[in-house]
């Protein structure tokens, strides 16, 4: 199998080549990005669960469509949340790839 | 990374078997191959419905019970032996990893029959149905798990592209050109972790196997056992990951119908509407009514009273040890005595003779049974707690620690999720990074599909029991109640005694065991036996599928990692998959062996693998990927520090592991030691990290690579 025998490139070299510096900074952009909406995703993901369990007396009180709110939220709502966060997740990461791949064909356009 | 897939993709069409059940033979365009698979799930699911139905008619026309316990049990065996038949493979990248070709929607339903455990499907509901409000922390932490592995570890194992999570750990951590350039080190630890991880939780799969085999077939245990055995080795055996993927999938199916349609049931049943999901809204506010009243009830209140006399009666018994220890040992020989004197009847002499050999040995042993006995009693001296109330206390302190608890639960068990070998495992299996994104949305939303129903079920069974079984007349208890009493005659699943003598059922008189609820559902509700067949089948996809996925986690590890990146790195693919096989075999039976020995202290260790594994594995999984300074030295101390501390804290709180409850910090239950573990691992780690020398310069280039887009 191929997969076997060192399959990832060696760190780029550093030549002072223009198209390559464009990709590297298309990657970093591209990883900032991702970074930035991990970080939010995330923040969220714990604010769902955090908040869920921490303020479940205060919120026992409100009703939704009969249950009290607490029991939904953790019975059914945050599960949801969390359904909704991943595939928030999986569809920006989608744009985000394709907006990295529009950026590379154009450094290659431009450096061709 | 298109390049090393179209290799492995040809290599997996040229030795597949060309035919059968959508696992053969990749198509040259995915969306067909796609469409195929859709095309033999649906046939699949139609034939299942045609058996349900067959089945369905061949009970009303008189077959008994037993026959139709039988035929569920081979009908699933044989499917799944054939499946993993079909799919049968030596070529390494299908056996470790399916060929990468699995699209996003199968692997996702794979990973929701890998993730849907026996205790998911058969003691959920039951926790739930006991423990109201405290047990959603299971449903929380099980798919909030499921945010991490998506956003911070299943798209760059993926992107990795190798086999095993022991793999990322060796190349990640390795490097340079000391004595650590293959990782040896960091790669034998993960594989210990592993497969402490897997092997607790797969002696809990197995077990349960021989339970459901036992109770619905009437084989003898260990005969159950094997025989579900049997099934997963010929699958995971002749085929590894890629048989294993098409099984679970079509286990998946069967543990969807199989929940579904009692729930459905009694949901319209109870609420007339057919959305379970939906309509238990409806029925909680009746349920707490009827809670209220029970609670204020004053039959209850006798029977409660009751069970606080006898509680009392053993705190007194307690309290004057050890004379009260000889007094009751005397007592128990002048009634055998009296008895035979007086020529009292057999079965008189008999009980005298029982309790007799059953009285405490020693007065220490007596303290422990009679401790054990008046926490029993005292349990069931308590009014039912309000379902949907969270946290009910008598103090605030007292609430805010179960609210502590509950919070710390759903953390271990989300960070737990978030690092088990064999869910994590999938993520290799997918074409590309982004259908392993899409995957994971997949496997939530199958596992949603099972785990919003849960607490559902367990409502509108509570709110059944609550409403009819409560207050009937003795001789007129429905039938369900004295089969599953009479089923396991030491361990009685449920029992209803008639405490205070008045002739009708009061709650505080049932005692009911959380495993049975989804088992006796369909009868709880007035179904058919089709439908408990149906269930039990379930139960066993659910446990199979579980135990399939863990035992090639398992055996990859010994035979990818030990065997071929340690001990022979020359070997040829070949010998490689054929050791992989031989040693699935070893593995399978042990745990089997373990399983038949019925050892009660592993299954209590199941709900502790989720904060072993995410004290162990999730710092070193995480820093590998977000953070470029985490070194070979700093990964090893976090993951020997995540293990030790979480393992200290349960050695040390746990009374069933000779520790203290006294002993706890912040009063968080043992079962939540990762709450300390997995903090622990990662400051470790980073400290560890930042003391000793940067990682080698590749390393960079490869954190690099993997966090690129394709």
């Amino acid at each position: 199998m191929p997969i076997d025998t060192a399959p990832f490139p060696s760190p780029p070299a550093r030549t002072p080549d223009p198209g390559l510096a464009r990709i590297q900074a298309a990657r970093a952009r591209h990883w900032a990005r991702a970074r930035r909406l991990i970080a939010i995703l995330l923040g969220l993901w714990l604010a769902t669960g955090f908040g869920t369990v921490f303020f479940a007396r205060d919120l026992a009180h409100l009703s939704l469509l009969g249950w009290p709110l607490s029991f939904y939220l953790a019975a059914q709502g945050a599960s949801l949340i969390y359904l909704a966060i991943i595939g928030g997740y999986a569809w920006r990461m989608r744009r985000l790839d394709r907006a990295f791949e529009r950026e590379l064909a154009r450094a290659q356009e431009d450096g061709a | 990374m298109s390049k090393l897939d179209a290799s492995g993709t040809g290599a997996g069409a040229g030795t597949s078997t060309g035919a059968g059940t959508g696992a053969a033979g990749a198509a040259a365009r995915p969306g067909s191959y796609f469409r195929r698979l859709s095309r033999y799930y649906l046939w699949f699911t139609l034939c299942f419905g045609l058996f349900l139905a067959a089945l369905g008619i061949l009970e009303q026309e008189g077959m008994p019970r037993q026959w139709i316990g039988h035929l569920y049990m081979f009908a699933t065996i044989v499917l799944y032996a054939t499946i993993g038949v079909v799919a049968r493979t030596s070529n390494v990248s299908e056996y470790y990893v399916a060929g990468r070709r699995v699209p996003a929607l199968f692997n996702g339903m794979a990973t929701a029959a890998d993730w849907i455990s026996a205790a998911s499907f058969i003691s959920l509901a039951g926790t739930l149905y006991l423990h109201g409000f405290d047990a959603l922390a299971y449903v929380m932490g099980w798919t909030g798990g499921y945010c991490l592995v998506a956003l911070l570890i299943a798209p760059y194992l993926r992107k990795f592209a190798q086999y095993t999570i022991p793999d990322f750990f060796a190349v990640r951590y390795g490097g340079g050109n000391g004595s650590n350039r293959r990782g040896t080190t960091v790669r034998a630890v993960a594989v210990a972790a592993t497969i402490v991880v897997s092997f607790t939780y797969v002696v809990a799969q197995i077990y349960a196997v021989g339970l459901i085999a036992s109770r619905f077939t009437g084989v003898d245990f260990s005969v159950g056992i094997f025989l579900g055995l049997a099934s997963i080795l010929v699958c995971s055996f002749l085929g590894g990951m890629r048989a294993i993927t098409w099984t679970q999938v079509a286990q998946y199916i069967i543990i969807l119908v199989a929940f579904l349609i009692p729930t459905m049931w009694l949901s319209v049943k109870f609420a007339g509407n057919p959305v379970p999901q939906v309509a238990y809204g409806s029925v909680l506010p009746k349920l707490a009514q009827r809670e209220a009243q029970l609670a204020a009830d004053p039959r209850e209140q006798e029977v409660r009273a009751t069970f606080q006399a006898r509680a009392d009666a053993f705190g007194e018994r307690l309290a004057r040890l050890p004379h009260s220890w000889e007094a009751g040992k005397i007592e128990a020989q002048r009634q055998l005595d009296a008895a035979r004197g007086r020529n009292a009847s057999l079965g008189e002499i008999r009980n005298a003779e029982r309790t007799l050999l059953s009285y405490p040995r020693t007065a220490d042993e007596a303290e422990r049974a009679w401790t054990a006995e008046r926490a029993a009693n005292l349990a069931r001296a308590q009014p039912p707690e309000p379902h949907a109330e969270p946290f009910p206390g008598k103090t605030r302190e007292e609430s805010d620690i179960r609210r502590n608890n509950f919070l710390a639960l759903v953390f271990c068990l989300m960070f737990g999720t978030a690092a088990l070998p064999h869910i994590l495992m999938r993520a290799y299996t997918t074409p590309s990074v982004h259908e392993t994104r899409v995957s994971v949305f997949w496997a939530l939303f199958f596992i949603l599909l099972i785990y919003l129903t849960m607490p559902a079920l367990a409502v509108l069974a509570k709110y059944d029991i609550y409403t009819a079984l409560v207050g009937t007349d003795y001789t007129a208890l429905p039938t369900w109640v004295s089969y599953w009493a009479s089923v396991d005659k030491a361990n009685p699943l449920i029992s209803i005694v008639d405490v205070n003598g008045d002739g009708i059922v009061q709650l505080a008189e049932i005692a009911i065991d959380g495993d049975v609820l989804t088992l006796a559902t369909p009868e709880i509700g007035g179904l058919p036996y089709v439908i408990s067949g149906l269930v039990a089948a379930g139960g066993l996809a659910a446990a199979l599928s579980t135990a399939d996925g863990l035992l090639l986690a398992i055996s990859n590890a010994l035979s990818h990692d030990i065997y071929f990146k340690i001990v022979d790195p020359g070997a040829s693919t070949q010998k490689r998959v054929t050791i992989s096989k031989l040693l699935l075999l070893a593995v399978a039976f042990i745990a089997a062996y373990v399983a038949s020995q019925k050892p009660a202290d592993i299954l209590s260790l199941v709900g502790a693998a989720f904060s072993l594994a995410g004290s162990t594995m999730f710092p070193a999984l995480v820093a590998g990927v977000f953070w470029k300074r985490a070194n070979h030295q700093g990964a090893l101390a976090g993951m020997v520090a995540g293990f030790l501390v979480c393992l200290y804290y349960m050695l040390h709180t746990n009374p069933m592991l000779g520790g203290n409850v006294e002993g706890v910090w912040f009063d968080i239950a043992p079962i939540s030691a990762g709450v300390f573990g997995v903090p622990a691992g990662m400051a470790v780690l980073v400290l560890v990290s930042l003391l000793t020398a940067p990682p080698p310069p590749e390393t960079a280039g490869l954190v690099e690579h993997i966090r690129a887009p394709e």
